[in-house]
């Protein structure tokens, strides 16, 4: 390189462009693998089921009104969906960078390992929201197919809180990618956690020790399928169980949903990023 | 701690840096003080410490005590500012396989901040300075070992940083690639650069460096010029080889022997080349050299003997078991 001895031309950019430098390339080489499309392949699965089924055999309770229809459609997959994008994108995201030594390649720069962190996590949520519009997409051409273009609020509220459980979701599997150096068990415990684990804990804690499970994210994450129900159900329902016992069953409020879903994704958030500051490349 | 650092040249300072491994200290309290521009060789066994100091450098892990510094500034602490001018090329890094060197050269450069409009024009000097030209919009997940260290070395060099650490660069080079990483290393001395290098290869170290630290169960043994290093655990001698243009006759050696006080032995190694052996340091180098050069045989090359370094590396490393 012929330049002069002068100090070199390079001005190492502001942590912001290097958070989008690492979005830029790290969203490149998502694009490029095959998971990208696997995801995309499982959504389209998902969707073009659903349309066959529903237009061949037209079940009349799905389609007695358009809120029924989005509730049975997006209410049951969208949060499955959102874990799968966390298992995808997240899993390795982190722990990769030790585990396939490509952390000596993208921080041995003058580069806060933050901005790695930040640019890493902004590149999952764009590829995953670029999946999940082609969902939100597919979804919408059938309610619009069986009811017009008259949308019910309530789905934009459930699109709406899907996106934002999917931050939730990304900071969570970030953290546990963050704490393990190995990328299979940030991915195994991130599946475990989001596809049951969660589920039975909140199913344990509410129906046996009769607590309301606030702080279980999946818990939180009922909002998205509540707010398409005809009716948001209850807050608290009391009912006679058993003899003389009385049976308590919980859904978070649309405020109580909101808060765990940003609580899970600052409070996972300010760890992972904790940690990978900390972790060595040994 | 001094900081009688002279503005503007480049240096890096290791300060009581130490490293645990829960009670196995990998390095110990290692002292470093290397400024201006120049190619330190750092030596030492497997295991010595080397790439833990150069991690140590780069922040990708943290001392359990001391400093490391790069210009004077704190790498730890504030890791973007330390690195600004440093090219780095640690334990063999691997690439995000799917992109292409061309797309890995760029987020570099783009991190670094490499002006956009040079941007294309650094990355393909880079990608033919290691002679990877015909690969770079091919994909890295395919390349062989030695073609990943090659981009590798590109990366170092992208940014036209004024300081290099680099562990090991020629690991899995062929013995071209060798020669031109030490073709490289030699141009980057030309434009004022200051080059800390780990390697095992004592023949480049001597062909390349002017310095070297050896290091041994992170201890630092010694640290001096090259010929100070050879010389000082020769016995005060210093072996340096001397090549010739033209074929010499049987006469030579012994008319330097002879005709340059300090010179102890001149011997023949083939028909181009003379070992010589003096006492006397610098002096005697001096008298030594314009004696070769009055002598009108064409000397094309002067240079200590990498079996030199090889004796001192040897006794050095043996004394500390
Ligand atoms: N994570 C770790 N835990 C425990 N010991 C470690 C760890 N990482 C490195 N070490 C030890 O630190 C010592 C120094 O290792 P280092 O990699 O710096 O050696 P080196 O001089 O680069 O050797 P080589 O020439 O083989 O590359 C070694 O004994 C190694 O076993
Ligand atoms: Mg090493």
């Amino acid at each position: 390189m012929s330049s002069t001895q002068v100090e070199s031309a390079s001005r190492v950019p502001s942590s912001l462009t290097q958070v989008r430098v690492t979005m830029k390339y790290t969203f490149l080489d998502y694009f490029r693998s095959r998971r990208f499309f696997i995801l995309l392949a499982i959504v389209l699965l998902i969707s073009a089921a659903l349309t066959i089924v529903i237009g061949y055999y037209r079940p009349p309770g799905l389609l007695s009104s358009d809120l029924s229809f989005y509730s049975s459609w997006w209410g049951i997959s969208a949060v499955l969906l959102t874990a799968l994008f966390g298992i995808f994108f997240g899993g390795d995201a982190i722990s990769g960078e030790f585990q396939n030594r490509t952390g000596y390649f993208s921080l041995s720069h003058p580069v806060r390992r933050s901005s790695v962190y930040i640019g890493k996590w902004l590149a999952a949520f764009l590829a995953s929201s670029i999946i999940l519009v082609v969902f939100t997409a597919v979804t919408l051409g059938n309610g619009v197919y069986y009811f017009g273009s008259s949308l019910p609020y309530q789905f934009g509220e459930a699109v709406l809180f899907t996106w934002f459980y999917l931050v939730a979701v990304l900071g969570s599997t970030f953290f546990f990618s963050s704490l393990f150096k190995t990328s299979s068990y940030a991915i195994l415990v991130t599946a475990v956690l989001f596809l049951f684990a969660f589920n039975l804990i909140q199913l344990l804690v509410a129906n046996f020790a009769q607590i309301e499970p606030w702080f279980i994210l999946t818990y939180g994450s009922q909002i998205i399928g509540n707010v398409l129900m005809a009716q948001y159900p209850a807050h608290i329902t009391t009912a006679n169980g058993f003899g003389e016992r009385t049976f308590t069953s919980y859904n978070a409020t649309i405020p109580e949903g909101l808060a765990i879903i940003a609580a899970y994704f600052i409070v996972t958030a300010i760890l992972g990023l904790v940690l990978f500051e900390r972790k060595e490349f040994t | 701690m001094s900081t009688k650092r002279k503005l503007n040249e480049p240096s890096i300072q290791a300060v009581g840096l130490t490293k645990r491994y829960g009670s196995f200290t990998a390095l110990d309290s290692l002292n470093l003080n290397i400024e201006g521009s120049k190619c330190v060789g750092f030596l030492g066994p497997n295991g010595a410490g080397k790439t833990t100091t150069l991690k140590l450098f780069t922040d990708l892990i943290r001392a359990t005590s001391g400093e490391a510094l790069v210009n004077g500034v704190n790498v730890h602490t504030r890791k973007k500012k330390a690195l600004e001018s440093v090219g780095t090329l640690i334990e063999t890094p691997e690439i995000y396989p799917s992109l292409t060197p061309r797309e890995a050269l760029s987020m570099v450069a783009e991190t670094r901040g490499v002006p956009a409009v040079e941007r294309k024009t650094r990355i393909e000097e880079a990608v033919s300075e290691v002679r990877m030209d015909e690969w770079v919009d091919k994909r890295v997940g395919k390349f062989s070992k030695g073609m990943k260290q090659r981009i590798n070395i590109a990366a170092a060099l992208l940014s036209d940083p004024r300081i290099f650490l680099l562990d090991e660069p020629s690991t899995g080079l062929d013995p071209r690639g060798m020669s031109e990483v030490r073709d490289i290393v030699k141009s980057l001395k030309g434009k004022q650069r200051l080059i800390f290098m780990s390697s095992h290869l004592l023949s480049e170290v001597t062909d390349i460096c002017d310095e070297v630290a050896m290091i041994d169960h992170g201890k630092l043994l010694v640290y001096d010029t090259l010929s100070n290093v050879t010389s000082r655990f020769s016995g005060g001698e210093n072996v340096v080889e001397v090549g010739f243009l033209r074929p010499i006759d049987g006469g030579v050696n012994g008319r330097i022997a002879a005709g340059v006080p300090g010179v102890t032995s001149a011997e023949r190694v083939d028909d181009r080349n003379l070992r010589i052996r003096f006492s006397g340091g610098a002096s005697t180098q001096e008298r030594l050299l314009s004696y070769l050069v009055g002598m009108n045989l064409g000397v094309i090359s002067y240079k200590p003997a990498s079996s030199a370094l090889e004796d001192v590396y040897l006794s050095l490393i043996k004394d500390t078991k």
